[in-house]
């Protein structure tokens, strides 16, 4: 199935979840916050929430800024 | 007999109920690399410095170290912006990802901007974005325009800390309105910071001696020729500026008079 992973397509197998998703993008263990077609997805339930066809998704972390 | 001195050390900032030695507030935007921003950030003696939220690069090598590795949550308080928003909404969105991605984390300032050439804050669309945060248990401090008024308002909303602009954003063009400045320190309760403008100590100095809490600044650094060395100077101007506040300075007169004793003159 195809996501927008942001802002740009993706393609994942069926039945991935937040986590697994973190995983094979590289961000395993890495802090970042996950957002889930403008829905905030907490780090509790990554390994829970199952990603559906055309989720729009942010992965976001802190770089510089003022 | 010595005259009576007050405590040159016991004078923290305090915002939301928290403690800093320190009142210049840094950012981390424009360094050189990651080991700059470091270094600048130590010799400034920042304890609170501001950070943003953006996409990830995906596809970029994600073990790269991470701005959070050289500047540890444990070891300073991470204040997350909103910068680059011009709406309510997205300063919302931007907050609620930051307080995800900081493990609960309440303290935000908050800035929404209104046109890309002034970067002026959009006071209607903060005004609404600081109940809606403060409605949700945020810590906002935010960024506005050095207008009095506004800065009670947001005082009465619920903002920990109030954060007037000295000049616009990365103008460097220093205090420009210090009576608006004093009216906004003399009527508040909460910290009033100076965000933006700053272009050098002297700027700072200025800052602290009208009463501001602190100062908030980062081109001012960053940009400098040698970034470290001007975080020093701004180290040392905000706690001079801070010092003479505090001292009192003697009032402006029009005319001479005489540091020498008048009296035994041959």
């Amino acid at each position: 199935m195809q996501i927008l992973l942001n802002g740009n397509p993706r393609e994942c197998a069926d039945g991935t979840t937040v986590a697994l998703l973190l995983e094979e993008a590289g961000y395993g263990g890495r802090r970042v916050a996950v957002e889930v077609n403008r829905e905030i997805v907490p780090r509790s339930l990554h390994t829970k929430y199952v990603l559906a066809e055309n989720d729009r998704v942010e992965i976001v972390h802190a770089i510089g800024g003022g | 007999m010595h005259a009576q001195v007050l405590p040159l050390t016991d004078d923290p900032l305090v915002i939301a109920g928290r403690s800093y030695r320190s009142r210049l507030l840094t950012g981390t935007g424009k360094y050189r690399d990651l080991d700059e921003t470091r270094r600048a950030t130590e010799a400034a003696g920042a304890e609170i410095v501001t950070v943003a939220i953006r996409r990830t690069n995906i596809g970029q090598d994600p073990n790269q170290p991470n701005l959070l590795d050289v500047l540890p949550p444990e070891r300073y308080t991470i204040l997350p912006n909103t910068a680059g928003c011009y709406t309510a909404e997205d300063a919302v969105r931007t907050c609620r990802l930051a307080r995800e991605l900081l493990d609960g984390h309440r303290l935000v300032k908050l800035e929404v901007l209104g046109d890309q050439k002034t970067l002026f804050p959009d006071v209607v669309q903060t005004l609404k974005a600081a109940e809606q945060l403060v409605a949700e248990g945020f810590q906002v401090m935010v960024y506005t325009s050095d207008d009095p008024i506004l800065a009670r308002r947001l005082e009465e909303i619920g903002c920990v800390a109030v954060m007037p602009l000295a000049a616009p954003i990365g103008s460097g063009l220093g205090i420009q309105n210090r009576y608006n400045l004093l009216e906004i320190v003399e009527n508040a309760k909460v910290p009033v910071l100076v965000d933006a403008g700053v272009g050098t100590a002297s700027d700072a100095a200025i800052a602290m001696e009208l009463g501001c809490d602190g100062v908030l600044m980062n081109t001012a650094i960053a940009g400098a020729r040698d970034p470290v060395l001007m975080a020093h100077a701004m180290k040392l101007a905000v706690e001079a500026g801070r010092a003479a506040f505090r001292a009192g300075r003697i009032p402006r007169k029009r005319y001479a008079s005489a540091s020498s004793p008048l009296d035994g003159i041959i």
